[in-house]
């Protein structure tokens, strides 16, 4: 096996005097010396290993629409976007690589224009033995429930803060998880040298008594402990900030020592029993002045506590959170939606019918005081309300306010740059309302063939605050209303039918939708579409946005079509959302797995 | 540096595609090993999971997707009939973020589903999974090697995957 490797390396090395051999060198080594190595270890490498991948393809062509006001000028030769995506995973027994590669050429309309190119935006590979694992590349992970850290890809939307680096797993003992990880964030295509961003450090330990404790394996008290400390560090110039002073019109000019260090350390306790489950996180953040919170020296905090009650045919969630001061981003300029080192979950749940997420609510890094309740219950079958096959009823509340913010002295208005910024009582409530949110939802089945979904909303939506703009617009208030029936009209062939409508008296007025969906199981869909904003103040932005489009299956390749008119919007998901802006034109999406 | 380092793992890869049995690739690729918690927040390593010789399915799906609501809900219906007559097992793997993993036990269990769920919060088992677009659903023979797997969810849909659970009991294979 020896010779053969050697005389592999030898008709390799002949090779190279033919041409530059430095270059050459370079580029061949790391091959040459796998294929020795992969040729010792082929039969292994062939016959046991695992290589599987899978790809993406979304494609639109943009026409002109004269409602839309879309024509050649505004679309500046960018007729056509595709965002594309290929990843290769390869495992061999403990160790597992992968690489992907994406394409933005140009990016679909409502993306980052910093997403346009193509390359390879992430590789990794990784080892475990036993206990340890350790991954080198671009890696995603989360600590606690990401209020610290959180680096996570969504495709839909665009979204990639991967850390470039290395991690670390370490399981000591049954039960003790312990993670270190050290990396720079994604930013689209920016190169790390070009030095626009700070490192990020990590240290994460979890400690699980049911798993530690073997008498309490099966009992049903549960006990989970967690601790993070993650660290930003960024190189600081002086920075020279101008403050506005009272009497208005008046300002102060100061050089600011900004921290090149930033720490924020979380606590989280997992405490139940039985049917019952309380689970609360604390963070906090030393001073981090930065673009997101005017540059003010104020530390942050965040709370969050979720009890939940649940037995079969019933669940109840109630949920409390606090975020002050909480934006961390590894860049401390950074306005835009990249390179956030943490992620603050929203407490309001997403909804699944469009009108409901017409009005998104995004979290509020600089204060928010949030409650949240909801109720999930099924009548049991053969009941006055359940009938024949029991009936679902799903109930939820949202309130989302301001923190309570004081001055931190009568001269110095609230958040200015350069001071404390404000006081805030920890438990208060502000007086602005962000968002309110009630769901009444029930899911009943009247017969094999025949199902029904009907749902109320009604929202409370601040526009300014959610979107960021300075009291132009006010609060929106709105009435949603949802009917969703299935109809199978045998074992393969069925029919849907959606009706929605908006009541509002703010921003766009009303709106009705109706779809109809026609599906042939398990291979094709057809789908027709139509959202109307009859309620338009403007009687030229009464417009109809049609939709047709086509969806086929087979097994996990999937191709679906479409032509229509896309309202401008917000699109969530998971916890984030990326505005869409009107348009017209064909879409084609392309995914396969293998 | 990092330049060699790719053109290396290209290579690797080439190399080892190149040599391999396409039924390998695509088909009977037994599960990966990657951490998930259960409901209630234990850790499970994800080729420990098993159903004794018998077919295996897994759903991936989220709080926030329709059609896997859909799917799970009119496979919960019949879910008893099915582990009656095949005795198969299927996991559903919620890959809801921080945002709402909390928010699936209380879910699921208002919802009155009896098959097992268990969190995927930072989606390591779906990138493991190479999986896209939810719902999607492996079916897994009784040697724990995925024999199949689909996208997407249409009315009707779960007729044919419980057919395929069928098939592979009576020892056919999946096409």
């Amino acid at each position: 096996m020896f010779e053969k490797s050697r005389n592999h390396l030898s008709n390799k090395n002949l090779f190279l005097f033919i041409i530059d051999m430095k270059k050459l060198l370079r580029i061949t080594l790391p091959f040459v010396l796998l294929s020795c190595s992969l040729y010792v270890k082929s039969q292994d490498f062939i016959h046991n290993a695992q290589v599987s991948g899978t790809f993406q393809a979304d494609a639109n062509a943009y026409v002109n629409d004269k409602l839309l006001h879309i024509n050649d000028s505004t679309l500046n030769g960018k007729r056509l976007g595709i965002n594309g995506f290929a990843l290769i995973h390869y495992d061999y027994k403990n160790f597992s690589a992968g690489l992907r590669y994406e394409a933005f050429l140009p990016p679909l309309l409502g993306f980052s224009p910093d997403a346009e190119g193509s390359g390879i935006a992430n590789w990794f590979v990784n080892y475990k033995v036993d206990n340890f694992e350790v991954t080198a590349g671009n890696f995603y992970e989360q600590f606690g429930s990401g209020m610290i850290l959180r680096s996570y890809e969504e495709w839909t939307l665009g979204y990639d803060n991967a850390l470039d680096g290395f991690r670390v797993k370490f399981k000591p003992y049954h039960g003790i998880y312990l993670k270190g990880l050290m990396g720079y964030q994604r930013n689209y295509w920016v190169k790390y040298s070009e030095g626009n961003r700070g490192l990020v450090r990590g240290i994460d330990g979890e400690l699980n008594f049911n798993e530690l404790i073997e008498k309490l394996g099966n009992s049903p008290f549960r006990l989970s402990l967690e601790a993070s400390f993650v660290s930003k560090y960024e190189k600081m110039p002086l920075k020279t900030i101008i403050r506005p002073i009272l009497p208005e019109g008046s300002y102060e000019v100061y050089q600011y020592k900004l921290p090149e260090n930033v720490g924020v350390w979380l606590a989280a306790i997992n405490l139940g029993y039985s049917n019952w489950n309380l689970m609360t996180e604390y963070v906090r953040k030393s001073e981090n002045p930065s673009a997101l919170n005017n540059y003010i020296y104020r530390e942050g905090q965040a709370l969050l506590s979720v009890l939940t009650y649940s037995k079969k045919g019933l669940g109840i969630e109630l949920s409390a959170k606090r975020i002050d001061n909480m934006g961390f981003k590894s860049r401390m300029e950074e306005k835009e939606n990249v390179l956030d080192i943490n992620f603050l979950p929203p407490l309001n749940p997403l909804h699944l019918y469009s009108f409901a997420t017409m009005y998104p609510y995004a979290t509020q890094p600089n204060g928010e005081m949030a409650v949240h309740t909801g109720i999930e219950y099924t009548f049991p079958k053969n009941t006055l309300l359940g009938g024949k096959y029991g009936t679902n009823l799903s109930l939820s509340y949202s309130l989302i306010k301001d923190i309570e913010k004081q001055p931190v002295s009568a001269d110095i208005p609230i958040d200015s740059t350069g001071t404390l910024g404000y006081t805030s009582d920890f438990f208060a409530f502000g007086d602005r309302k962000f968002y309110e949110d009630l769901k009444i939802q029930l899911t009943k089945k009247f017969s094999q063939r025949l199902k029904m979904i009907a749902a109320y909303f009604n929202q409370v939506y601040d526009k300014d605050v959610i979107e960021g703009h300075t009291n132009e617009y006010g609060k929106v208030y709105a009435n949603i209303g949802v009917v969703d029936m299935t109809y199978r009209i045998n074992n393969q062939h069925s029919i849907r039918l959606e009706l929605q409508t908006l009541f509002t008296e703010q921003d766009k007025g009303n709106w009705m939708g109706t779809t109809i969906e026609y599906t042939l199981a398990p291979k094709w869909f057809f789908s027709l579409m139509d959202e109307y904003n009859y309620g338009n103040d403007n009687p030229d932005d009464r417009i109809h946005y049609y939709n047709i489009s086509f969806g086929y299956t087979h097994q996990s390749t999937r191709i679906s079509l479409s032509y229509g008119r896309q309202r401008e919007g917000l699109l969530c998901v998971g916890g984030i959302c990326r505005y869409v802006p009107a348009y017209t034109g064909f879409g084609l999406t392309l995914s396969s797995n293998f | 540096m990092k330049n060699i380092v790719l053109i290396a793992l290209f290579s690797l890869l080439f190399l080892n595609m190149e040599g391999q049995d396409p039924k390998q690739s695509s088909k009977g690729r037994s599960l990966p090993s990657v951490e998930l918690k259960t409901l209630d927040r234990k850790t499970l390593l994800t080729d420990t999971l098993s159903n004794h010789g018998k077919p295996m399915i897994i759903s991936f799906w989220a709080l926030w997707c329709k059609p896997c609501i859909k799917e799970l809900t009119n496979i919960g219906n019949v879910y008893k009939e099915w582990v009656e007559e095949t005795g198969v097992r299927l996991i559903a793997v919620s890959i809801d973020d921080a945002r709402s993993s909390s928010r699936v036990k209380p879910f699921v269990d208002g919802k009155g589903w009896e098959f097992e769920v268990l969190l995927d919060p930072n989606s390591d088992f779906k990138r493991a999974m190479n999986v896209n677009l939810i719902p999607h659903t492996f079916l897994l023979d009784g040697n724990g090697k995925v024999v199949w797997q689909h996208t997407s969810y249409t009315e009707g849909s779960e007729l044919e995957l419980i057919e395929m659970v069928r098939k592979l009991n009576q020892g056919e294979t999946i096409q």
